[in-house]
């Protein structure tokens, strides 16, 4: 697979863009939360993707299991994952491990927050406060910046090109 | 001695060298050629009938109308459809007028879920595009049809996502199959693959 590259390609160039975006990053206890954002939604979307990066700075290993948010009906963790031309999403149960010492990223093209029953469609250069449960940190609240619509890899890299 | 059986070995080589080629040029004129050639004309025929959203049947005759972008995704999809959406208006954009003649359907695989109304509601954010649904019969057709891959996955409460191919199909004017897109492709082989389908 030729294409192999691109992905890591395309999400090293995502964190490089990211903090040009990234609201102030949010810590609870040894985890630290940041660049928390979602893509505006076409006009009754039902449904929207939201994306951060958590690190998790101590020693325990942590699993973020729920997470909610007053402008969906309810949130899952899906696994996005491209089988050849596939697109297949998962959702991932018993809570998504996030290791002592390790930052797990979610971001287009991998783990996202599936925003479901949206109240209303997402707008850019809006944001909407997300609450995260993890096993052993507990709860906290994070502010999500929406972003664009069509922001995919593929725009990165068409970026980086100049 | 020892020159002699080299001398064979070489000899030897080049013979095997000369089969595999012949073998490779053989196999692609009389497999891989005639099979492109088949997909072309095939892909995208069938008996589906489908309803677009701008009031119009959706038939193998309407690739034949034109050139033609098809794509197939659902609405309660977070990421790829939006995204291609998305990808879609760039690309026009870079092509400016010259794409103007380019038509886009977004073919639903979740007909129980995308009604006309919502299809529409959902493309009518992205000029040109034009949502494809109809019975889940006639949709089974045309994913067929297109030999593109869809399936339902249970998520809990009795909800559902779909798995689906995400490559965008390109038809030239004559209704003939050209090139696919796939999802996160660079955008110059793209814009190249588009611009085959417009002036060809």
């Amino acid at each position: 697979m030729p294409f192999k590259w691109i992905p890591t390609l395309a999400a090293a160039l995502m964190l490089a863009a990211a903090p040009t975006f990234a609201q102030d990053d949010t810590t609870l206890g040894s985890l630290t939360i940041s660049a928390a954002m979602a893509r505006a939604t076409p006009p009754h979307a039902p449904v929207g993707g939201g994306f951060l990066t958590i690190t998790n700075g101590g020693d325990e290993d942590d699993r973020l299991v729920a997470a909610s948010t007053p402008i969906a009906g309810r949130v899952e963790i899906h696994e996005m994952k491209m089988d050849g031309d596939v697109m297949r999403m998962r959702p991932v149960t018993d809570g998504l491990p996030i290791p002592a010492g390790q930052t797990v990223v979610l971001e287009p093209g991998g783990y996202h927050l599936m925003l479901m029953e949206l109240t209303d469609a997402l707008t850019e250069g809006d944001t909407f406060e997300l609450s995260l449960t993890f096993e052993k940190a507990g709860e906290v609240t994070v502010t999500v910046d929406i972003g664009p619509r069509g922001m995919s890899g593929a725009h990165g890299m068409r970026h980086s090109d100049g | 001695m020892a020159d002699m059986n080299m001398r064979r070995d070489v000899i030897l080589a080049l013979i095997a060298a000369v089969l595999a080629l012949v073998v490779m040029v053989g196999g692609w004129f009389l497999v891989i050629a005639p099979r492109e050639a088949e997909v072309a004309t095939t892909l995208g025929r069938g008996d589906y009938t489908l309803q677009a959203t701008d009031g119009t049947a959706f038939t193998e005759e309407t690739l034949e109308d034109g050139p033609s972008a098809v794509f197939f995704g659902f609405t309660h999809c977070p990421e790829v459809c939006p995204t291609t959406l998305g990808d879609i208006m760039t690309w026009k954009e870079e092509l400016g007028p010259d794409a103007d003649a380019l038509r886009v359907y977004f073919v639903t695989v979740d007909p129980e879920r995308d009604t006309s109304d919502i299809l529409g509601d959902y493309v009518g954010w992205a000029p040109g595009v034009v949502g494809v649904t109809g019975s889940r019969e006639e949709i089974d057709k045309a994913i067929q049809s297109f030999r593109v891959f869809s399936s339902r996955v249970p998520l809990e409460g009795g909800d559902y996502t779909m798995d689906h191919s995400a490559y965008v199909l390109l038809f030239n004017r004559d209704g003939q199959f050209s090139d696919p897109i796939r999802y996160q492709e660079e955008a110059d082989s793209a814009l190249r693959k588009l611009r085959a389908v417009l002036e060809g």
